[in-house]
């Protein structure tokens, strides 16, 4: 995976294999400590907790059509190489939670890449499910709810490509506000 | 800077059209977003859908996403379903196939065979 955005894509896919209706997204970069984290939370069914000390195996997976699944191996090692780490825990029926850290100013530090163009992507996918995404820098915070743009919308579809234009500037001029100067990819 | 304001302004707009037209959405667009797919390049491919159809204004078209379809070495894979059910899968799919396949295949409804799976396995 080239970049969070992506890997963000893939974690989302998999809250959504999970069933969950409810997924809150917190991308959080901090200065001071240096570090990045981003954290997906989920209502889904969860993992029995066999499976979850198994999870970052490849070899563990519940797809059908192979026997190896690399989503969150891939995140690990993608945290592994900018000397961060992933954490992942869930309960049976409750949810699951993935968080991955990173060091900033690590060379090796994937960039956070095209968070609107994912964010777009799933709502217009799977508009029933409520999306909740936290950008924060410790100083400032950022939040989009799709609940809350689905009220502000009444009888227009989330999913009107106008509304999904929107929702790509609106995210797009909260990533520049909260990260602009902190990620050096994203100019303040 | 964007405001939530601006929704309001949408709404208002985009009501009057929708009002006029069925909701049916006849052609469903399916792309396969597994970690084969992403590490593919099947976003900016779901993308190019959404930002093509939005062009045409084709409201009848539903995007929407899967999980692997287990022929990962021919991602991007994107299937097109027409109203009656038949399905088309396309493979290796780029932004720039997505604009031929929307006003080939889902506007004029001559199915682009280069791109499809049965062309990749030949």
């Amino acid at each position: 995976m080239r970049d969070l955005s992506l890997h963000l894509m893939d974690m989302i896919q998999n809250s959504i294999t999970a069933k969950a209706t409810r997924i809150s997204i917190l991308i959080c970069a901090d200065r001071e400590s240096d570090l990045l984290e981003m954290e997906v939370k989920d209502n889904g069914i969860g993992m029995e907790s066999d499976f979850l000390k198994n999870v970052v195996n490849p070899f563990t997976t519940t797809r059908d059509t192979r026997r190896v699944g690399l989503g969150i191996p891939l995140l690990e090692a993608s945290a592994n190489r900018a000397s961060g780490e992933l954490k992942i825990t869930s309960e049976k029926f409750v949810g699951t939670t993935v968080k991955a850290s990173f060091k900033i100013s690590h060379i090796d530090r994937i960039p956070l890449g095209d968070l609107a163009q994912t964010m777009e992507g799933i709502i217009i996918a799977r508009p029933d499910i409520e999306y909740d995404l936290t950008l924060d820098n410790k100083k400032e915070r950022f939040n989009f709810n799709s609940s809350d743009i689905k009220r502000r919308l009444g009888e227009v579809p989330i999913t009107n490509f106008e509304v999904i234009k929107w929702i790509g500037e609106y995210l797009n001029d909260g990533v520049k506000t909260i990260f602009g100067g902190i990620l050096d990819e994203i100019l303040s | 800077m964007k405001s939530l304001a601006e929704l309001e302004e949408i709404r208002k707009k985009t009501l009057d059209q929708i009002n006029l037209r069925t909701n049916n959405q006849d052609v469903r667009v399916v792309v396969g977003m597994a970690t084969c797919g992403i590490a593919a390049g099947a976003r900016p491919v779901m993308n190019a859908f959404v930002e093509e159809l939005s062009k045409r204004n084709l409201s009848n078209v539903a995007v929407t996403m899967t999980g692997c379809i287990g022929i990962c070495k021919l991602e991007p894979v994107v299937e097109v379903i027409d109203k009656d059910g038949s399905k088309v899968t396309y493979v290796k799919m780029t932004p720039e196939k997505v604009a031929r396949v929307v006003a080939e295949h889902i506007v004029n409804g001559r199915v682009c065979a280069e791109y499809t799976i049965a062309e990749a396995e030949k």
